[in-house]
């Protein structure tokens, strides 16, 4: 019996310092943040880990957890979909990047007995997220979608519960196109929400909708065609009527994009572009060794954005991602270059 | 003789280090919920708006989601936590019934808070919206009384092993007494029993909301995790536990962030005040069975 | 007929306890029902050989996690392990106003939400090393298991008659020795047993791994960096919505609720035939 202990513990002690000797030496990238590009992010990570045999672990906790863990350092790399606010980038003590990755759609999705096929219009969805549209067959719903059959089932709001950068389009939308909701919430990547539950996650709020009948909430395109949700199109800027899809949010992307890339695409004044837009973007320190990254680490991490916004960005299509277009590849490869450690550039 | 003297010292050591770790929980915990206390002092407590964006935080909304949950899970397990204590302490002493359900309790007792999340959210949640549409409520089917439910479940265990445990400490002459003078067991139990062990079943109720305002995994899966004070029962809210849970990656703000410590102080304060007065009960009824 | 009353209220009084003890533990076996039903058919061999594919793809296993839980559970242990049974020696060994303080203390610990266990791990460990690491996962275990040890530890030397302890003083042994090859070896199918319920706390828990061991979707030895675990894998596939990831999470918790089975069935016969009889 004592034996039998003493034993335990050696293989204990020897698996302990085995396991540290041999794989102290592996090099792993750490990012965490968004989750609307998780499923793109975890294609692509497996797929890199197949061609260069690094690993890179990505946690979707959301936007929110992305910027705060990126600035305790506690990550190498961070993921949002909403860029970093002026007032938040002055608690970085050293400077950091944007770099687009892919661009996406907010869709509003619904759970609807026969999922009819809905319009909505800007007016008609801040009434609903502030509470004062509280049932399907209100008259202001069915003057946007005549002859649709709407019920008479009271709507349960859904939205996120996390810091997320899909709240924040969604809000930066709502609060572009609403003085309401301009005045009464506001945006951000998590409000003060006057109406419904929250979720936590794209995740969350996908498979709350999908449980709840006569819910409605927003998700990124993704997770409504992954799992066979309806959603609605959305009259734009310009007065028409959009369906989310690849195409017209690379349409509504085709405005001027700044240098530093934090720029918004909600309610662009392109004809058909998707009015709920945006791009994801990967965060890290422009000097890499502010970051506490190790020099070998930092090339490795430089040498994965450089493949993510190249080579990467062919397996987007397939997962219902928009592909980065010319211009904005060209910018993230600007941005991509000024990276340095040290001091010392990494790509040149 | 000097290794006695340094085996000692090492116990001593032991001993010392371990309070030191629990010093520095809560010194740390203060440290981290300092700024947030410079900034709120005691409105905190009182404040029922918790607002990341205009950097407005407020305990109140969890504080009573936490009240609320906790309770009314005491209240539907307290029944079943009674019975099933007079069972094993009462009527079936000894025997393969007692066997099997101390092993089951045993069993409720050891299975993860994620996995009753995890059924609360496959098995419960969808129970609850059919209730609540033939309510005619919302269907969110999480919320307070969902997550009540769950907490019961988890808590059952607790209450009655302590209770069972402390009903068989109740003298065995006094309950004899009882019996010869031909009182029933109905009797006996009323008379006798919960009399003598009234401040032990306390102590495990204490005990059992102690477990049931801390738990994490469980409610935060079925609670609905809104930050508003809860209209009813049926409301979606969220609890100290579980507002910590959701938050505590993703606080870009360091006030946030060191709100969300400081409901994690509380938490540990109000676990410690539990714990003592639960302790105090505890030791009297141990006082009074040794007699 | 007062008799009658009496006995009748007694009689339904009984029915009562009974009924109410059996409503209890519908929730138990639907719970069982329920995991084994949906668990078992997501169990394969790939199930426990294989890393986790990307959400839309089929297959794929939870290895990381697997390897994971029990990477975490070995770090605990070898920082609970030794302290608490020392602690615990030290709590039935010396009795004075200290000891009595350290020993509310060790409820204090066993009290403590383990959410906030978390954010403890979170500032002690995280933070100062710049990573989520399975080191601060395992502390925040370690944290979790050290009460149960400690009390383990001391209930089970409490028990043990002091004649044994005059025998071998008897027999001209110091107290050192007394302790450690005499007393500690008693007592040790009682540590023993705490140090398992130890484990069975611990493998299930989620709250205080949600910000230390982070979660890893590839194989990790290093502690130095986030490791997945059982839980997590549950809490996270649970509340995606894919239905091919909640499978995977019924997996998860038919192998979890198995693991705690199956070390509350060594508590229950093995360590019981250990224990030395007095």
């Amino acid at each position: 019996m004592k034996n039998f202990i003493k034993t335990f513990l050696v293989l204990l002690f020897c698996f302990s310092l085995l396991s540290t000797i041999s794989f102290a030496g592996d090099l792993e990238l750490i990012g965490a943040g968004a989750t609307f590009p998780y499923p793109l992010y975890s294609k692509m990570f497996n797929e890199y880990h197949k061609q260069f045999g690094i690993k890179v672990n990505y946690q979707a906790i959301g936007s929110g957890g992305g910027i705060r863990q990126l600035l305790s350092k506690v990550v190498d790399f961070g993921a949002s979909d909403a860029f970093v606010s002026d007032e938040e980038l002055k608690k970085f003590t050293s400077p950091i990047v944007h770099i687009p990755m892919t661009a996406g759609a907010v869709v509003l999705t619904y759970n609807l007995p026969g999922n009819p096929k809905l319009k909505f219009t800007p007016s008609l969805i801040s009434n609903i997220f502030l509470g004062k549209i509280v049932n399907w067959n209100d008259p202001e719903i069915k003057k946007v979608n005549p002859g649709i059959n709407l019920p008479d089932l009271k709507i349960a709001v859904v939205h996120r519960s996390d810091g997320s950068g899909t709240t924040f389009i969604f809000t930066d939308y709502l609060s572009k196109v609403s003085k309401a909701w301009k005045n009464v919430v506001g945006r951000g990547k998590s409000v003060n929400w006057p109406a419904g539950l929250g979720a936590k996650g794209n995740p969350g709020v996908a498979g709350l909708i999908k449980q709840i009948p006569g819910s409605i909430g927003y998700v990124e395109l993704i997770y409504a065609l992954s799992n066979n949700m309806p959603y609605g199109d959305i009259k734009n800027k310009k007065g028409n009527f959009i369906t989310p899809s690849i195409k017209t949010v690379s349409l509504a992307s085709n405005t001027e994009l700044p240098d530093d890339m934090r720029v918004s695409l909600t309610d662009t004044d392109s004809d058909y572009g998707y009015p709920i837009s945006g791009f994801t973007w990967i965060l890290v320190y422009r000097d890499l060794a502010n970051g506490g990254l190790s020099r070998k680490k930092a090339k490795a991490l430089v040498k994965l954005l450089w493949w993510m916004t190249h080579e990467g960005q062919k397996y987007a299509k397939g997962l219902h991602y928009a592909p980065l277009s010319k211009k904005a590849q060209e910018k993230a490869e600007k941005i991509i270059k000024s990276i340095t450690y040290r001091g010392e550039k990494l790509v040149k | 003789m000097r290794k006695d003297r340094f085996f000692k010292m090492v116990l001593w050591v032991s001993g010392i280090l371990f309070t030191l770790i629990i010093l520095s929980i809560l010194i740390y915990l203060f440290k981290g919920s300092y700024l947030s206390i410079k900034t709120f002092g005691l409105k905190f407590l009182v404040n029922k708006i918790w607002d990341p964006v205009n950097e407005q935080f407020g305990l109140l909304p969890f504080v009573v989601g936490t009240l609320l949950t906790s309770i009314i899970s005491l209240l539907l397990a307290l029944p079943f936590s009674l019975s099933l204590a007079i069972l094993l302490g009462v009527f079936y002493k000894k025997g393969f019934l007692n066997k099997f359900l101390s092993y089951a309790t045993e069993l409720l007792a050891g299975i993860p808070s994620v996995i009753y999340g995890f059924w609360g959210l496959f098995f419960l949640v969808p129970i609850m919206r059919k209730i609540e549409i033939k309510l005619g409520i919302l269907p969110y089917g999480v919320g307070i009384l969902t997550a009540s439910l769950i907490l019961s479940i988890m808590i059952i265990p607790y209450i009655s092993l302590i209770s069972k445990e402390v009903i068989n400490m109740v003298p065995q002459d006094l309950i004899e007494a009882g019996y010869s003078l031909g009182a029933t067991n109905w009797e006996v139990i009323k008379k006798v029993i919960i009399p003598y062990s009234r401040s032990g079943i306390f102590a495990g109720v204490l005990l059992g909301f102690g477990r049931a305002f801390g738990e994490t995994m469980a409610v935060t899966m079925v609670i609905g995790n809104s930050n508003f004070l809860p209209k009813n029962i049926f409301s979606p809210s969220n609890t100290m536990a579980s507002v910590i849970a959701n938050e505590f990656t993703e606080a870009v703000k360091d006030i946030h962030l060191s709100s969300l410590i400081q409901i994690g102080l509380w938490l540990f304060l109000l676990s410690i005040f539990i714990n003592f007065i639960g302790e105090i009960v505890i030791n009297k009824m141990k006082v009074k069975g040794e007699k | 007929m007062k008799m009658n009353k009496r006995l009748f209220k007694d009689f339904l009084f009984k029915k009562i306890v009974i009924l109410f003890s059996i409503i209890t533990l519908i929730p138990l076996f639907l719970i069982l029902f329920i995991i084994v039903k949906n668990g078992v058919s997501a169990i394969n061999i790939d199930f426990f050989t294989k890393l986790p594919k990307p959400p839309g793809e089929k297959g794929g296993g939870i290895l990381n996690a697997i390897v994971g839980s029990i990477f975490l559970v070995i770090i605990a242990s070898i920082l609970a392990i030794p302290f608490g049974v020392t602690v615990g020696i030290f709590l039935s060994e010396v009795k004075n106003k200290f000891t009595e303080t350290l020993k509310v203390l060790v409820d204090v610990l066993q009290g403590v939400p383990s959410i906030v266990i978390g954010i403890v791990a979170y500032i002690w460990i995280v933070k100062p090393l710049k990573s989520f690491s399975a080191l601060s996962g395992g502390v925040a275990l370690g944290l979790m298991m050290l009460p149960i040890i400690i009390k383990s530890t001391q209930e089970a030397l409490y028990l043990i008659p002091f004649s044994l302890r005059e025998a071998s003083f008897a027999l001209g042994t110091n107290y050192t020795k007394t302790i450690l090859k005499v007393i500690l070896p008693a007592g040790l199918s009682g540590i023993a047993s705490g140090i398992l319920l130890g484990i069975m706390r611990i493998i299930g828990e989620t709250a205080p791994l949600l910000f230390t061991a982070f979660g890893n979707s590839f194989l990790n030895l290093n502690p130095a960096k986030p490791v997945d675990a059982l839980p997590l894998v549950i809490f996270n596939y649970a509340m995606s919505p894919y239905p091919e990831w909640h499978k995977i999470a019924w997996g998860a918790a038919f192998i979890l609720i198995l693991l705690i089975f199956i070390l509350n069935i060594i508590v229950r016969k093995v360590i019981k035939r250990w224990k030395v009889q007095f």
